[in-house]
């Protein structure tokens, strides 16, 4: 199952991956190879089998609506590149 | 040739919750920057959502009032997308099996036509960070304080087809939230915001025309506006023989105008799936049928009651319905005041309201309150005081939170009912103004308002009009 270049470039653009105009022929391969694998599950036949949504038979715990967090912000931002007026700065992004 | 306007609504409303959807944090409004965003709400590597419970309960609440389908497992899913200010470049948001699907929602026209709006889903999600382009040149700062706030987002059938129907819709969901208190439905500080999906076609034919996305309304006036400016200018371009692009739109308030944002092109592509990090939502129909015990009774439940128990126009019923605590605060009164609704009714939208706008002030901070007014009007309805009085004694109540009794003792206010009291008052007025007794027998009726006026002005304003009015005339008139 092979996918295009175009199909990649797509792909890689949504993900904000760069790859090179050499290599999307083996990217399109590998992941390719990968829904080939993925695909065997298309010869089981699921009618009557519910649709599952995560591996685990569980439910989702829930925690009560109390504030805990205590405001940890100067560790956080000595991580972050850059930071003014107590903001994280990133490149401008204008719409 | 005529137009049909098609609209469907996206309506956020951000969940009174104290803390976040999937973290433990403060959502409260207007903290310093950055104050409130917790590891999970940055995004940080090794973290894991906890879902909030309240969160499920507020929105199983509103499936309930809207007559919706409660899903018994929904599921939470990724959408995908990078922007600075989603630190984890997806929103955690529903996608299939959200947790409300279908309902319902009566809406009131501005010619009172009421109509019916089917809702498609409503399903929970996080509110993203905001952004800060103001204040710096080549850069973007970002505060996230809101990132994992918890919303509700409301999804309408494209069903309205003019901008006053629209903002009908969004005015009774905004009541139904507040109603359930689920949403303080502030929109000024986005707690509750919509986009909108519109487009046109020619009258008649049932195939959509091709839609634009208006973002981010944050006010009944601003999606009224919006709406009509966008048909407007979809009905000339196509005329003019042009095509609609489905692009996403910003509203620009100042220039009333809406113009592109951005090309769909990539945006509609979230790549959507289940979110491996949180399980399912387990909603037992035990669970469901205790949050259908607790639902409060709603506006339109709550109109017909006031028409019925207390005798109200439907109009009055609607003002006090209007906010669940206008609502409560006429009942209160109400019990407080002998069995006198509608004039309760008459004070609250008359002189409360006006006080309260003056002061610009919420009915919770009433600084008089509902037993207080009640205990006031009942005055009025048992004659201690007048009308004309009982405003006075209002102002007095309203500066200084007094009791409505403690202020008519000490100022002496109580009406004058006793009829010799008020027949010495008429005899004295009569004795002091020989000449108007003449012209009045001379036919001159308009004199008999000035006799009364002066009974009144030498009682203070304390006696009985309606006995002033009787013992006049019974004296003049022999």
């Amino acid at each position: 199952m092979a996918i295009s270049d175009d199909e990649v470039s797509a792909i890689a653009r949504l993900a904000r991956l760069e790859i090179k105009e050499q290599d999307l022929a083996a990217v399109g391969a590998g992941l390719g190879r990968v829904l080939e694998f993925v695909r065997q599950m298309d010869a089981i036949d699921t009618t009557n089998i519910e649709p599952l949504a995560h591996p685990l038979e569980l439910a989702a715990h829930r925690r009560a609506d109390e504030v805990l967090e205590p405001d940890l912000r100067d560790v956080y931002q000595l991580g972050a590149p850059q930071v003014q007026n107590a903001l994280y700065l990133v490149p401008k992004v204008i719409e | 040739m005529e137009w049909q306007p098609v609209i469907g609504l996206e309506i956020h409303s951000q969940l009174a919750t104290a803390s976040k959807i999937f973290s433990a944090a403060s959502t409260g409004y207007g903290a310093e920057p950055n104050t409130q965003a917790s590891a999970v709400d940055l995004g940080l590597p090794g973290v894991l959502p906890v879902l909030n419970e309240k969160v499920v309960e507020m929105a199983v609440l509103f499936g309930l009032a809207i007559g919706a389908t409660i899903s018994n497992a929904s599921i939470f899913a990724r959408k995908n997308y990078f922007y600075p200010d989603l630190p984890k470049g997806y929103q955690i948001s529903q996608y299939e099996e959200p947790i409300v699907a279908g309902g319902r929602i009566e809406i009131r026209l501005p010619d009172d036509h009421i109509k019916i709006i089917d809702v498609t889903r409503a399903h929970l999600e996080e509110d993203a960070g905001k952004s800060v382009h103001e204040d710096f040149d080549r850069s973007t700062g970002i505060d996230l304080n809101r990132a994992g706030t918890p919303l509700l987002e409301i999804v309408s059938e494209p069903q309205m087809h003019s901008a006053a129907e629209a903002v009908a819709y969004m005015r009774a969901m905004h009541q139904l939230v507040r109603y359930l208190g689920i949403c303080d439905g502030n929109m000024q500080e986005g707690s509750f915001r919509c986009d909108a999906n519109v487009s046109v076609r020619p009258l008649g034919e049932s195939t959509l025309g091709t839609r634009t996305e208006i973002k981010n309304l944050n006010s009944f006036r601003f999606v009224e506006r919006a709406i009509q400016f966008e048909i407007d200018r979809q009905i000339e371009v196509i005329e003019n023989g042009g095509q609609i692009h489905q692009v996403t739109m910003l509203y620009d308030a100042d220039r009333h105008e809406t113009r592109t944002m951005r090309s769909k092109e990539d945006a509609h592509d979230y790549r959507y799936f289940p979110d491996p990090d949180l399980l399912p939502i387990e909603i037992t129909d035990d669970y469901i049928q205790s949050m259908a015990n607790s639902l409060p009774e709603l506006p339109a439940q709550k109109r017909k009651r006031f028409v019925d128990e207390y005798a109200l126009t439907s109009k009055d019923a609607e003002i006090l319905c209007e906010d669940r605590g206008i609502a409560d605060y006429f009942e209160q009164a109400t019990a407080a005041s002998s069995g006198n609704p509608r004039l309760c009714a008459n004070w609250i939208t008359g002189e409360l309201f006006a006080a309260l706008n003056a002061s610009n002030l919420q009915i919770e901070a009433s600084p008089v309150g509902p037993a207080a007014l009640g205990v006031l009007v009942s005055r009025i309805a048992d004659n201690t005081i007048s009308g004309k009085i009982a405003k006075q004694i209002f102002e007095t109540m309203w500066e200084t939170g007094q009791d409505p009794d403690d202020v008519i003792a000490e100022q002496g206010l109580q009406q004058v009912t006793d009829d010799s009291a008020i027949a010495n008052l008429v005899e004295q007025v009569l004795n002091d103004n020989p000449d108007q007794i003449e012209q009045y027998r001379a036919g001159k009726d308009k004199v008999f308002g000035f006799f009364v006026g002066q009974v009144m002005k030498l009682s203070q304003g304390k006696a009985n009009p309606k006995q002033v009015n009787k013992l006049l005339k019974a004296r003049l008139d022999n």
